[in-house]
């Protein structure tokens, strides 16, 4: 049964960053606007917020305050993506300008700027910042039992954050008027400026949102990752606009996708502990096999849901207020 | 106070190359109902679009009850009570009734919001008024009438008193623009002042009380309608006498071109057949309208016809072939011309050249090409012998991208196009929309020329007049169904309305 | 000259050298906030080390060869509606085919660019036929056979020894076999040229090359490019035309990967490089996007953007230690970026010069 728990904790760990930043490009995409620029907007986010870790780390407050450390480094993810993602705003927004050719320059711009910051702060060569150990939530709680297990295996800050947000996304997207408004402006621009909505607006607030929750992605990526910052998030941002349309453009839609993704993803490392998976004996390196699994049937499941695909209407396309 | 409750004075709109208003003045006085006439690219939509918030004119002074007020947006236009009902519908289409209603004025509870008082009242003016609506339906899901209800609760809403209503009776039936009429005479005689923008004479003649004429920009005057007549007003709008009917001979119809039997579409949107059971023939040497509100299957019969969509049943034979099964091209290639109802989604490559627009279906013929390579040279000969024999205007010639040429002339050059393939049928879809009167007198005359030299024609309009001076005969759909079969000679307006509503059917069509 | 400067072409062109200079004083800043000691001196590396002898430019043309290729691959498909983020496991699978082809079955070099072309090709019809026939974006199925395609072949090199280095007398496991050792027909041939540029010079630029003039044939000379083209900028309107627009979906995205697969197979048939099993994606074919935006995916301006890209990359290598070469990069993300006030910067020439011609048209008057 303790395996389980292992792979259910995995599962909901690797969960998590798809979940966050599949949510911030939905944000993006239901204003209108194809934040294609996601991966990058984690890079920067992880970047900042562990460099904001390792500085508490160096200074001692982090160690003693562990999790109000932790707490303050998403706000510092946040606020670093959503900084970060105003430059694909003001590009898409401003300057109409392709909205793949914007984010694309972002994803370049991201990690190198990460690689050179990283030199000038650590010193040459240094490219990997370390996680400080005190991130990890820890309990003294028996780890044979199955739902302790389940839990504090790797347990995070960032997985209870984004149960919240998951649920505030709902709230904001349904039940609010931003959500009503930003909703309308992805859709139907003209018809929200014809009702006095300054669509601009709506769509600068649905890509800052969409960095906010990109940055947090980026720290929650680095955190389960296990292996420090090292100017990547292996493609995650482009996993997660995976999950996005795989989840329909809705919240809870894409926790179901960004839980079966991870679930798959994490199958192969435990696929030798489990009796009835088979382990593929003629064939060397057979880990591959289960490496490609969650892309596979990631592609199965798009081919079987395409047809209820329903993309927001205007997205991609800038919006001109003296256009008829 | 002031006598009139909207003065515009003076107001001059320029866009890039052109002067869309110029120095305008039109006077609303409370409670009437205020025509707007003009012609197509006259200026009406864009004065309209100044007195609310959309455009900002470059000179000129709005007034309201002799206030002068400056409106920057659409909430600068609400707050002073302006309300807009948009030629095209500005509705969500995944929305709600309701939500559509409530966008921009929504009630909230730190920034929730409240939907109860809100239905509350779009039910109490909903019945008030006599317009029936679900405020759950989903926007895609209702009629088009029942849109601009949707449309026209979004004023009321918000307490406006000034309505504007951009050529609210383009999508109607006869039956609802009579209902549509009654709405507005009883918004009047409450005390709200209505601008009511049209090309149609009737319409005016029936409900105006005043009406202002804009020609080229320009304000040409404003006339009460008790002491004016229809041809005085037309004689405005158009700067010279215009004919209302088209001058053609009877028809001699020949051999059957075109046969259809029994086809059946389904729909994309819902399970039902968008089109179901539609038989009829087309000769040669003859003009046959599909009539019918917007909706009725119209769309989703032309592309099966041509190929575009693929039908579930039935049988197409054009010259005596089977084209049933047969391809796009295949059926082009068989004597089959398509003027498409929307010319900038299946007409034109808007960032092609006009040359290469103009070879769109005959690049690849031996004409135009030599082993796969484009002959240029042809191409271009070809496009010039069209530009001028069909009179297109265009800044380069043929090297003109299609995307900055006029409204207009990007019509013509495709009627140039499918009018010179020398096919045996034309299906032609909607070809003057959009238009102004200049246009559409000459692709009428064209139209009528190819029926003269013995070509079929299937034309399928959504304007009543249209149908009624082109048509030898007239098929009307209703749900995917052809209901009725009239001559244009022995029927009225009225008569196809009750038929286009779904009012009356014909018994033999309705078994069939 | 004012009619010249108005054309379209001119003035595309100059809003990207706009771009290139607002993006090198970017990167000149970065230089003086990190080390402003060196910072001239990198700027210098920067902008002539590529230059500064022979085999350096040799590297330029190395590196500017399978860059070329990807930018066409993103180019190609750019052109006719679509967005090719799979090269590089087009470009994988190109590589992992020529490869089989060279080592393997020891066949000469231009059987195996033909592999690589036809392995590209495969891995980029797939996307399209999702796209095609299934309704599924190709942005979303090429990201997922990027890393479909690099453990396919990561899997496939391990259980073919053939391929590994270790069968050929070098130690490693992890990488395929030098072609010096296991088959010197499958390398380009360098004609002699490395002679004067160096080890790394072969024939590969002059192949990418022939390619990209290939590119531009097909694209603006053909019925074939007129139909890929209508489907791009209006796939209604395509099918209106009688135009079959899944199969050209399909065949374009084929194409498409077809490039990066000569991409992936003229580097790795360099005779310098080998094929290393890594779990990450091969970043050259993601590079071919900034290469395709710098030249508004023309198939000729490609061969210009490619070479620029390369050569400042050649130079950012002489930024090290001073710098992280990821200096370079930065410069060309903020480029790409910049280019998108391209269109702006466009606009106003194109409006300065006509209300010039306008007030000398009105002086005249006078």
């Amino acid at each position: 049964m303790l395996i389980f728990a292992d792979i259910l904790s995995s599962t909901i760990l690797f969960a998590v960053p798809l979940l966050l930043v599949a949510l911030g490009g939905m944000f993006s995409e239901r204003s209108g606007i194809i934040n294609i620029a996601l991966e990058g907007i984690m890079i920067i986010g992880a970047l900042l917020s562990c460099l904001f870790l390792r500085a508490m780390d160096q200074i001692g407050w982090g160690a003693a305050h562990p999790q109000l450390a932790v707490f303050c480094a998403i706000l510092v993810a946040a606020l670093s993506g959503a900084v970060f993602s105003m430059l694909l705003a003001f590009a898409s927004v401003h300057l109409k300008a392709n909205q793949t050719i914007g984010g694309t320059a972002l994803n370049m711009l991201a990690p190198a700027f990460a690689i050179v910051l990283t030199w000038a702060i650590q010193g040459q060569g240094q490219t990997t910042i370390a996680i400080p150990k005190w991130v990890r939530i820890t309990s003294e709680a028996s780890q044979e039992v199955f739902f302790n297990r389940l839990i504090f295996k790797s347990l995070y800050l960032t997985t209870p954050i984004a149960i919240v947000l998951l649920v505030a996304s709902v709230i904001i997207l349904y039940k609010t008027r931003l959500g009503l408004r930003l909703r309308a402006c992805g859709e139907h621009p003209q018809a929200a400026d014809s009702v006095g909505i300054n669509v601009y607006k709506m769509r600068y607030i649905g890509v800052f949102i969409s960095g906010m929750l990109g940055g947090i992605g980026g720290l929650a990526f680095t955190v389960a990752s296990g292996s420090g910052f090292q100017s990547q998030v292996a493609g995650y941002g482009f996993l997660a606009l995976a999950v996005m349309i795989f989840g329909n453009w809705k919240p809870l839609n894409i926790l179901g996708a960004s839980l079966f993704f991870a679930f798959f993803k994490i199958l192969g490392s435990y696929s030798s502990a489990i009796p009835f998976l088979p382990d593929f004996e003629g064939i060397k390196s057979s880990e591959y096999i289960y490496l490609m699994l969650p892309y596979v049937v990631t592609m199965i499941v798009l081919v079987l849901t395409s047809r209820k695909s329903r993309a927001p209407k205007a997205e991609g396309i800038p919006y001109d207020k003296g256009s008829r | 106070m002031s006598d009139y409750v909207i003065e515009m004075l003076g107001i001059t709109k320029e866009f890039p190359g052109i002067k869309a208003n110029d120095n305008v003045t039109l006077k609303l006085k409370r409670g009437e109902i205020h025509a707007l006439l003009g012609e197509n690219g006259a200026g009406k939509s864009t004065l309209m679009s100044v007195l609310f918030g959309l455009y900002q004119p470059e000179s000129g002074v709005i007034r309201k009850n002799g206030q002068e007020v400056r409106i920057h947006d659409p909430n600068d236009a609400t707050a002073l009570g302006i309300g807009m009902v948009h030629q095209h519908f500005k509705l969500v289409e995944v929305f709600t009734v309701l939500d559509n209603i409530i966008l921009g004025a929504e009630d909230t509870h730190m920034g929730f919001l409240k939907k109860d008082a809100a239905r509350k009242k779009v039910l109490a003016l909903s019945e008030k008024y006599g317009m029936r609506v679900d405020p759950d339906a989903l926007i895609e899901d209702i009629s088009v009438g029942m849109q601009q209800r949707v449309e026209i609760l979004k004023m009321l809403y918000r307490d406006n008193e000034i309505l504007i209503l951009d050529e609210p009776t383009a999508v109607l039936t006869p039956q609802e623009i009579d209902e549509l009429m009654d709405i507005m005479r009883s918004f009047a005689a409450e005390g709200k002042s209505i601008l009511f923008i049209t090309h149609k004479l009737n319409e005016i003649m029936a409900v105006a009380d005043r009406c202002t004429v804009l020609r080229k920009g320009r304000c040409v005057g404003t006339v009460d309608i008790a002491s004016t007549t229809k041809e005085e007003l037309s004689r405005m709008m158009v700067g010279r006498d215009v004919e209302f009917k088209v001058e053609k001979a009877p028809a001699r119809p020949g051999e059957t071109v075109l046969r259809v039997e029994g086809v059946t579409v389904p729909s994309r949107i819902h399970k039902n057949n968008a089109v179901s059971d539609v038989s009829f023939e087309v000769r040669a040497g003859e003009i046959v309208c599909l009539a019918g509100i917007e909706g009725n299957g119209q769309t989703e019969f032309v592309s099966a016809l041509t190929g575009l969509e693929k039908m579930s049943g039935g049988k197409i034979t054009l010259s005596g072939k089977d084209i049933s099964h047969a391809s796009i091209r295949e059926r082009s290639v068989g004597g089959m011309s398509h003027i498409p109802e929307d010319r900038h989604k299946h007409g034109l490559v808007l960032d092609y050249t006009l040359e290469e627009n103009m070879v769109l279906q005959r690049y690849w013929e031996m004409e135009f090409q030599s082993h796969g390579f484009i002959r240029r040279d042809k191409v271009c000969a070809y496009a010039e012998r069209l530009i001028k024999q069909y009179d297109v205007r265009s800044a380069e010639g043929p090297q003109t991208i299609a995307r900055s040429m006029s409204g207009g002339n990007q019509q013509k050059a495709i009627v140039a196009r499918e009018l010179d393939k020398q096919s045996n049928l034309l299906v032609a879809v909607q070809p003057t929309r959009g238009l102004d009167v200049g246009a559409i007198e000459y692709i009428h005359k064209q139209i009528v020329r190819e029926r003269d030299e013995g070509k079929a024609v299937l034309l399928v309009s959504l304007e009543l007049d249209e149908v009624m001076n082109l048509s030898d005969r007239i098929l009307v759909m209703y749900e995917g169904r052809v209901v009725g079969e009239f001559d244009p000679a022995t029927t009225t307006v009225q008569e196809l309305g009750l038929y286009m509503a779904g009012a009356k059917r014909q018994d033999g069509r309705a078994a069939k | 000259m004012r009619k010249f400067l108005q054309k379209r072409g001119t003035l595309s062109l100059m809003g990207s050298l706009v771009s290139i200079l607002a993006g090198l004083l970017l990167g000149f800043i970065l230089l003086l906030i990190f080390n402003p000691v060196h910072a001239i001196g990198g700027l210098e590396d920067m902008l002539l080390s590529g230059a500064r002898d022979m085999s350096k430019l040799g590297k330029v043309l190395y590196t500017a060869a399978p860059l070329l290729m990807t930018g066409l691959s993103v180019g190609f498909a750019f052109k006719t509606g679509l967005f090719n983020i799979g090269a590089s496991g087009q470009y994988t699978v190109g590589a992992f085919f020529a490869l089989t082809v060279g080592i393997q079955f020891q066949l000469p070099w231009y059987v195996a660019i033909l592999a690589g072309m036809i392995g590209g090709a495969i891995w980029g019809a797939i996307p399209g036929i999702f796209k095609a026939y299934f309704n599924v974006n190709e942005v979303i199925s090429a990201i997922m056979f990027n890393w479909i395609g690099l453990f396919a072949v990561n899997m496939c090199i391990n259980n073919m020894p053939m391929m590994l280095a270790n069968a050929w007398g070098q130690v490693a496991r992890d990488r395929t076999a030098r072609l010096a050792d296991a088959n010197p027909a499958a390398a380009l041939p360098k004609l002699g040229l490395d002679a004067v540029f160096g080890n790394y010079m072969n024939i590969g630029i002059f192949i990418a090359v022939i390619f990209a003039i290939l590119a531009w044939v097909i694209l603006s000379k053909t019925t074939f490019g007129y139909e890929l083209k209508a489907c791009g900028y209006n796939r209604n309107a395509s099918l209106y035309a009688g135009i079959n627009d899944k199969r050209n979906i399909v065949l374009s995205m084929a194409i498409a990967g077809a490039f990066a697969g000569v991409g992936g197979a003229i580097y790795y048939l360099s005779g310098t490089a080998q094929f290393t099993i890594i779990k990450t994606l091969v970043n050259m074919g993601f590079n071919g996007i900034p290469v395709a935006l710098l030249a508004s995916s023309h198939p000729i301006g490609t061969i210009f953007s490619s070479l620029f890209i390369s050569y400042i990359q050649v130079g950012g290598e002489s930024l090290q230690p001073e710098f992280a070469k990821e200096i370079i990069d930065i410069i060309i993300a903020a480029i790409i970026y910049l280019s998108a006030f391209a269109l702006l910067v466009q606009g106003g020439i194109a409006r300065l010069l006509s209300r010039k011609h306008e007030r000398a048209a009105g002086k005249e008057e006078d």
